[in-house]
């Protein structure tokens, strides 16, 4: 009897309760992406409402975009679930979306249209986009010599900091003259060598690379060293008894042990490497991003400082990130590490 | 008759090898002061036997432990195995350590894989990896990482990376001493097991009599630090063992005595 009358409730009571969460969670999914859509209108409308203070060409075709992003976040949230992996995407990403959109709309009424902000130096998201479309074979070739430059004085750094770090940690004989070296020349803020370096290097880019393979070196080595010292014993022990050679308790026990190490060492490196990058470009080549934010300095073009500001930003972070997924792949037998 | 003596050989790749300690003293340098850890000890151990060492907490046995493997050298004395003097690790004499100390960078098989590759003969031998884990029951976790092992089964990926190099001496540092009672129960089994089928001479050092009793055919009993063989005991029991054996439980109170426990036992 009992039993009847609970299975009779539940059937009865299931429809009613349904109804009514069904519109709170559309409100939930989909009311953010709504939001959005509201924000990029806004800032869409912000562009094309009023008339410029100054004389920028991209104005209209901003606003347009700014539309188009408007649909696409509507669109991508209301039907997400038709969306796959990409709706999903979208949806997690909505609350960004919305801060954009405002933000964008209070930077563009706040330069292009009233000019609260003193105009030459913050210059509307739209002069911004100018500097992408029109001078962009020029940021082109700046991005192109700054990741050749970054590139090659950071792997040689990485190279040798390692290969030190290994010798120091393992062998007492090479510790004992390399440490006070170290100690003596590492600390030294890699800029500091700038202006000797630019005299006695052949050209400006091998004093740059050497430059920079100095701020990857001191804590890649430091690091590479703590982790092969830090290596327990016991693991030597087993593989000793297991029948290793001093090569296999190098390649196979040390180095992987400390890899972990290796790796905090690299982030480091990569962190201080990326300001010797800008400043020897500043100073002494004549090619790359730093290059490209000085000259837009001279010339007061501050919408191309900015522009060159972003990029940089994005190939910082870039590094980084493709860092962390080496390390994610090498290490996957850690637990926990921390997400980029 | 050299095919027959090669086949003979392969089937008992592992048989045990004979250990003799011939008056072996030890002593550690801490801040000058020099500190005996043992003294005067001679054991000779025949081929294929199971001895457990039994003394008091850190009086010496896991250094003479260390002394059989090689891994440390004796300030006095000798070590044989079989006719040739100990002076550096072997993979024919494999130590398990109280911590399995696995490689937490490498997964379950590769760990087991350690001493092949070490040696160098891998690539011909992978085989026997898979066996080693199949013979402590842990062949579906052979893409594991340590971290996601437990104690016991840790400690069985040690004993495969022992075995799978088919040790003439097995060295057991208290192997068992940081599992749960019912892990350790089971695993003593085990080991008896393992033992009988592949003959090899093990030496176990534990601090605990009834494990001895279990495992061993011969306790040694080490008297306090600097450590000399205080009593030499044999245990003629069928296997497998039954703990509450009165014949065992009479030893068992034996050694309580001689480690100075009578007044509480």
């Amino acid at each position: 009897m009992s039993t009847y009358s609970l299975s009779d409730g539940l059937a009865s009571g299931a429809p009613r309760l349904s109804r009514t969460p069904l519109l709170a969670n559309w409100v939930r999914e989909s009311g953010i992406g709504v939001l959005a859509s509201i924000a990029w209108i806004a800032f869409g409308l912000s562009c094309l409402w009023w008339e410029d203070v100054g004389d920028w060409s991209r104005t209209h075709s901003l606003g347009i975009a700014a539309f188009v992003i408007a649909a696409i976040a509507l669109f991508g949230t209301v039907g997400a679930d038709y969306l796959g992996s990409a709706g999903q995407a979208l949806r997690k990403r909505a609350p960004w979306l919305v801060a954009l959109g405002a933000f964008l709309t209070v930077w563009e009424v706040a330069t292009a249209k009233f000019a609260w902000l003193p105009l030459p130096f913050f210059p509307p998201p739209q002069s911004i986009i100018e500097v992408y479309t029109d001078d962009l074979p020029k940021l082109l070739d700046s991005v192109f010599a700054s990741v050749k430059l970054q590139l090659g004085g950071y792997l040689i750094g990485a190279t040798v900091g390692f290969l030190t770090g290994v010798s120091i940690g393992w062998s007492r004989a090479v510790g004992y003259w390399v440490h006070p070296v170290l100690r003596f020349i590492g600390p030294l803020p890699a800029t500091a060598w700038l202006p000797i370096a630019f005299f006695t290097f052949p050209s400006s880019w091998s004093a740059s690379t050497f430059l920079i393979a100095l701020a990857t070196g001191f804590p890649v080595t430091v690091l590479t060293w703590s982790g092969v010292a830090s290596v327990s014993n016991a693991y030597y022990d087993v593989a000793r008894t297991l029948g290793a050679k001093p090569s296999f308790l190098v390649l196979k026990v040390a180095i992987p042990a400390a890899l972990p190490h290796v790796f905090v060492g690299l982030f480091m490196g990569l962190g201080s490497s990326f300001a010797v990058l800008v400043v020897a470009e500043m100073i002494g080549v004549k090619a790359g991003l730093g290059w490209y934010l000085q000259w837009a300095q001279g010339w007061a073009a501050y919408a191309n400082m900015y522009a060159a500001l972003i990029v940089m930003s994005l190939l910082c972070s870039g590094a980084i990130t493709l860092l962390f997924a080496i390390r994610d792949r090498l290490l996957v037998w850690q637990k926990g590490t921390v997400k980029w | 008759m050299v095919t027959a003596a090669l086949a003979e050989a392969a089937t008992h790749p592992a048989a045990g090898a004979a250990l003799d300690i011939e008056q072996v003293s030890h002593a550690f340098d801490i801040d000058g002061a020099e500190l005996p850890v043992l003294s005067d000890v001679s054991i000779s151990v025949e081929p294929g036997e199971f001895v457990a060492l039994l003394g008091p907490s850190g009086c010496g046995k896991s250094t003479l432990l260390r002394l059989v493997a090689g891994l440390d050298k004796p300030k006095a004395g000798r070590l044989r195995e079989d006719d040739s003097r100990i002076t550096r690790p072997h993979a024919s004499r494999v130590v398990v350590f109280q911590d399995p100390t696995l490689f937490p960078w490498r997964s379950v098989w590769d760990n087991v894989a350690l001493g092949l590759e070490a040696q160098g003969i891998l690539n011909s031998q992978r085989h026997r990896v898979d066996a080693a884990l199949d013979l402590v029951g842990l062949a579906s976790f052979r893409n594991a990482y340590p971290h996601q092992l437990s104690g016991g089964m840790a400690q069985r990926v040690a004993l495969a990376r022992a075995l799978v190099n088919d040790p003439k001496i097995l060295i057991l540092d208290e192997p068992l001493g940081k599992l749960d009672s019912l892990t350790r129960i089971t695993m003593q089994a085990e080991l008896v097991s393992l033992w009988q089928r592949k003959g090899f001479t093990t030496l176990l050092v534990t601090h605990d009599a009834e494990e001895a009793l279990v495992l061993a055919n011969r306790v040694i009993v080490f008297s306090d630090r600097p450590a000399r063989v205080k009593a030499d005991i044999r245990v003629d029991r069928p296997y497998p063992r039954h703990r509450g054996d009165p014949y065992l439980a009479n030893l068992r109170r034996q050694i309580l005595g001689l480690l100075g426990l009578d007044a509480t036992w």
